[in-house]
């Protein structure tokens, strides 16, 4: 057995000020060439522990520190964060603070400069990592013009130009879109596979990445709550931590078979051995197909909340960043807006909301739009969380007994309701609340909570937008959803038609099922599943074990 | 406005940014030494051209237009505090305590020229803003002076971010119901958040410096690269403004004096110094090969 790269032993963390350790007991030995996932709530130490195997902790952090880490034999104690560097490359969630220089060539340079390179490597280095990733393109490029997507990918050749034997990333995908997130999956499976790189990852969506890694680290309150391969840990979530299931973990737990999935082509090879998928798929033909035309045109009821006519947002020498957007949208509708980087979906919320003008086309609205933006934080400017918004707003969110908080002391969740509290005011309800990305980096209980809220707003009659990456929480949210490409919206329709019949914008359980009957969340897929179940077992005449039928299982 | 560099094809885009900020520096002398109203009409066309040649000529043009509250008030102050001058054109009589307010054309334009001056000194600054790179320039002085040199590259990185921070954080307070908090105790309340988030910035950014390995930070190692047209090119035509700059000086051609009485000449030299200047700035950007990338 090789000796491990990374290596905690017994490390409890306290950060300056705080009651509770972040880490408690914390021991995990990680072999080189190993591609770890961190998996957890928010709050339960992920980052921190990702941080501490770079040497931040303690040395940026302070705080009181027990234990040892080591990587590559090195003690983290007696080695500071840029000795380290050389041995570990860090991505953080926000590639906008992780770029430093005015260049992209610069910014990939800069790790290699500093450690005493000579120009001819310098050089060298920055080619290789630039073609690695496909940025060489970008090379020339200055950094704060790049998309996020882009960004990210420049601060991962940042953080790989050294080419070092660990990479730590702390929830990388957060801010890209479904396409650009599984890009960056494969990519650094690539990475692990070509040049066994040792990866730990730390991410929410464990369905992007759980197929793809080799191990996977639970944390539950700084502790070490599982580490095992991804089969087994998904059998621990189902029974520990439901919060940390996979939907299609959670479908199979909903529907009593096993094992539980690391994947869907995992999940469709166990279903199909169950005789519970079609051995050929054939497009589901209860499926009406998605419009492509916008809804207005079928529906012309005067009573819309607000209305969209032929929206453009043209920049003055320079692209159209909306064409001709229609959209009708009726009073306690809930729509999730769709749509890779740069599709136009925040410039069309802005536009609903009054921020933006169009330069062509017209917006009508029966009341007022309340926008609430990608980042809650952006919204506090009081010292006490009762100064942001009035107590019946509040109220309405359920932080009335936070009222002499500090806002910046919330949790991811209670800050996106303290916002959410802000743009809704206590005076007459807006006739459409809009949410911008309002799932970056919460977990999938906070998501949950999210979209409980969203749905009750619905029912009150209070149109619902959100634009949205995660085809999960879109489900889940929203009862009609709208793709857009290229600022056009090139798909309009139910969410079970939208979201069951794609590749990237489609749920889990869709994919499993292949979008029959528009099942989109587990709940829905175990009950189709638990009909197909009772189909056969009646043609089988009960011949088939109750081990194998889910509905009989249950 | 805030003016950021962005590699475009074009000749001064392509030259070494060490050659570049030689050249601005070059131009710079030159508005300093010359007085001459119509030297410096020529100067401030060649620029203007230059900033042409750049694909940066309508960003200079609005820089220029956002000077005015800089050199504008040079032009008034000046006429109305200096008194030297036989020419009046307003008489104001005595002012008490500030004396006589005769105004006199030799004031009005000798202010006229210094806001000249500092207007080309503001449009050539903007133009090597917008056309050196920084990161190349810092890489230069980090061989001197690394850590002042690579705080200053975080500064000019920091300033998008800010600045797009600063306008993300006044979109979300727009869309508050009641707008954004006003007063006094908002705008400090407001003005406090910004800080805030800024701190926050500038602490993350010091962490992805730690592991790119600031603190055991060496030497940046000397790049060697072939000159290529447009580094000659840019590189004569620095020494080209410099030379013409002190010689016309020296030579009289760009004499001017503004007091007791307005003395311009326009002689043949002053034409031919005109002619000289703007054709040495312009000329490099006449080379459009390889400018691309």
């Amino acid at each position: 057995m090789t000796a491990p790269l990374l290596c905690f032993e017994g490390v409890t963390y306290r950060y300056p000020g705080a009651q509770t350790p972040a880490l408690s007991e914390v021991s995990i030995e990680i072999q080189p060439g190993e591609f770890c996932l961190l998996a957890g709530l928010s709050g339960h130490g992920k980052s921190t522990l990702l941080r501490a195997a770079c040497g931040l902790v303690p040395h940026f952090h302070g705080g009181h520190f027990a234990g040892r880490v080591t990587l590559a034999g090195l003690d983290t104690r007696e080695h500071g964060p840029a000795r380290l560097g050389a041995l570990a490359g860090v991505l953080f969630q926000d590639p906008e603070t992780q770029l430093v220089m005015s260049s992209v060539r610069a910014e990939l340079a800069l790790a290699l400069e500093n450690r005493g390179h000579t120009a001819a490597a310098v050089a060298r280095g920055v080619e290789e990592v630039a073609l690695a990733l496909g940025i060489d393109s970008l090379l020339d490029r200055t950094t704060h013009e790049l998309s996020g997507g882009e960004k990210q990918r420049v601060a991962l050749g940042a953080a790989l130009a050294g080419r070092p034997r660990l990479v730590l990333l702390d929830e990388p995908t957060s801010q890209l879109d479904p396409v650009a997130g599984d890009e960056l999956i494969g990519l650094l499976r690539r990475l692990n596979q070509e040049w066994e790189i040792t990866i730990v990852l730390a991410e929410h969506r464990l369905e992007r990445c759980l197929s793809s890694v080799d191990r996977v680290i639970a944390m539950q309150d700084g502790r070490i709550g599982c580490d095992s391969d991804p089969q087994t840990f998904l059998e621990w979530a189902t029974k520990h931590s439901p919060a940390l299931q996979t939907p299609a973990a959670k479908l199979f737990s909903l529907a009593g078979l096993h094992p539980a999935p690391a994947g869907v082509r995992q999940a469709r090879a166990t279903l199909r051995a169950h005789g519970l998928l079609p051995d050929v798929d054939s497009p589901p033909i209860d499926r009406p197909k998605a419009n492509t035309k916008p809804r207005s045109r079928r529906r012309a009821k005067p009573t819309a909340a607000l209305e969209c006519s032929g929206v453009w947002h043209e920049l003055r020498k320079g692209p159209a960043i909306l064409r001709g957007v229609t959209l009708r949208v009726q009073p306690g509708e809930s729509i999730a807006l769709m749509g890779r980087n740069g599709a136009g979906k925040s410039t069309l919320l802005r536009h609903m909301a009054g921020l933006l003008q169009p330069t062509r086309g017209r917006i009508s609205c029966a009341g007022r739009v309340a926008l609430l933006l990608q980042n809650p934080g952006d919204y506090f400017v009081h010292e006490l969380v009762a100064e942001e918004a009035p107590a019946q707003a509040l109220a309405a969110v359920g932080l009335a007994a936070m009222a002499q908080r500090h806002p910046r002391d919330l949790s991811g969740g209670e800050r996106q309701r303290l916002a959410l509290a802000i743009v809704t005011g206590s005076g007459e309800a807006p006739a459409v609340l809009a949410l911008d990305e309002p799932t970056r980096g919460m977990d999938r209980e906070a998501k949950s909570e999210l979209a409980r809220e969203l749905r009750r707003r619905s029912e009150q009659g209070q149109a619902v937008i959100v634009a949205t990456h995660d085809p999960e929480f879109a489900a889940a949210c929203a009862e009609r959803a709208v793709l857009m490409a290229d600022g056009c919206v090139i798909a309009d329709g139910t969410a079970a038609e939208l979201l069951a019949g794609g590749w990237y914008f489609a749920t889990e359980t869709a994919r499993i099922l292949s979008g029959a009957a528009g099942a989109l969340l587990p709940e829905q897929g175990a009950a189709l599943l638990d009909i197909r179940a009772g189909a056969s077992t009646a043609i089988d005449g009960g011949q088939r074990s109750s081990a194998v039928t889910p509905g009989v299982a249950r | 406005m805030v003016f950021f560099y962005r590699r475009l094809p074009s000749p001064v885009h392509a030259a070494r940014a060490g050659v570049g900020a030689l050249w601005a520096a070059a131009l710079s002398v030159a508005t300093l030494v010359l007085f001459h109203p119509l030297v410096l009409l020529a100067l401030l066309a060649g620029v203007l051209c230059a900033g042409a040649g750049a694909g940066v000529g309508r960003l200079l043009v609005r820089s220029m237009r956002t000077g005015a509250i800089v050199w504008l008030p040079i032009v008034v102050v000046n006429m109305l505090v200096y008194h030297e001058g036989v020419t009046v054109f307003i008489r104001l009589g005595d002012l008490g305590p500030f004396g006589q307010g005769n105004l006199t054309v030799e004031a009005l334009v000798y202010g006229a020229v210094i806001a000249l001056k500092v207007m080309l000194l503001m449009l050539i600054t903007t133009l090597a803003s917008l056309t050196v790179d920084p990161d190349e320039l810092l890489r230069i002085v980090r061989r001197l002076s690394f850590r002042s040199a690579l705080t200053a590259s975080l500064a000019m990185r920091m300033i998008p971010v800010l600045a797009a921070d600063a306008e993300r954080l006044a979109e979300a307070q727009r869309t508050r119901p009641d707008g954004p908090p006003g007063g006094a105790r908002g705008r400090v309340a407001l003005l406090r958040a910004v800080v805030g988030g800024s701190l926050d910035r500038a602490m993350d950014v010091a962490a992805t410096l730690e592991i790119r390995g600031f603190a055991t930070a060496r030497r940046a190692p000397r790049v060697s690269r072939p000159w290529s047209r447009h580094d000659i090119a840019f590189l004569v035509s620095a020494v080209a403004v410099l030379t013409l700059a002190v010689c016309g000086r020296l030579a009289g051609a760009a004499s001017f004096n503004a007091y007791p009485e307005l003395r311009a000449p326009v002689s043949a030299s002053t034409v031919v110094l005109c002619a000289a200047l703007v054709a040495a700035v312009v000329l490099p950007f006449t080379d459009r090969r390889g400018i691309d990338g």
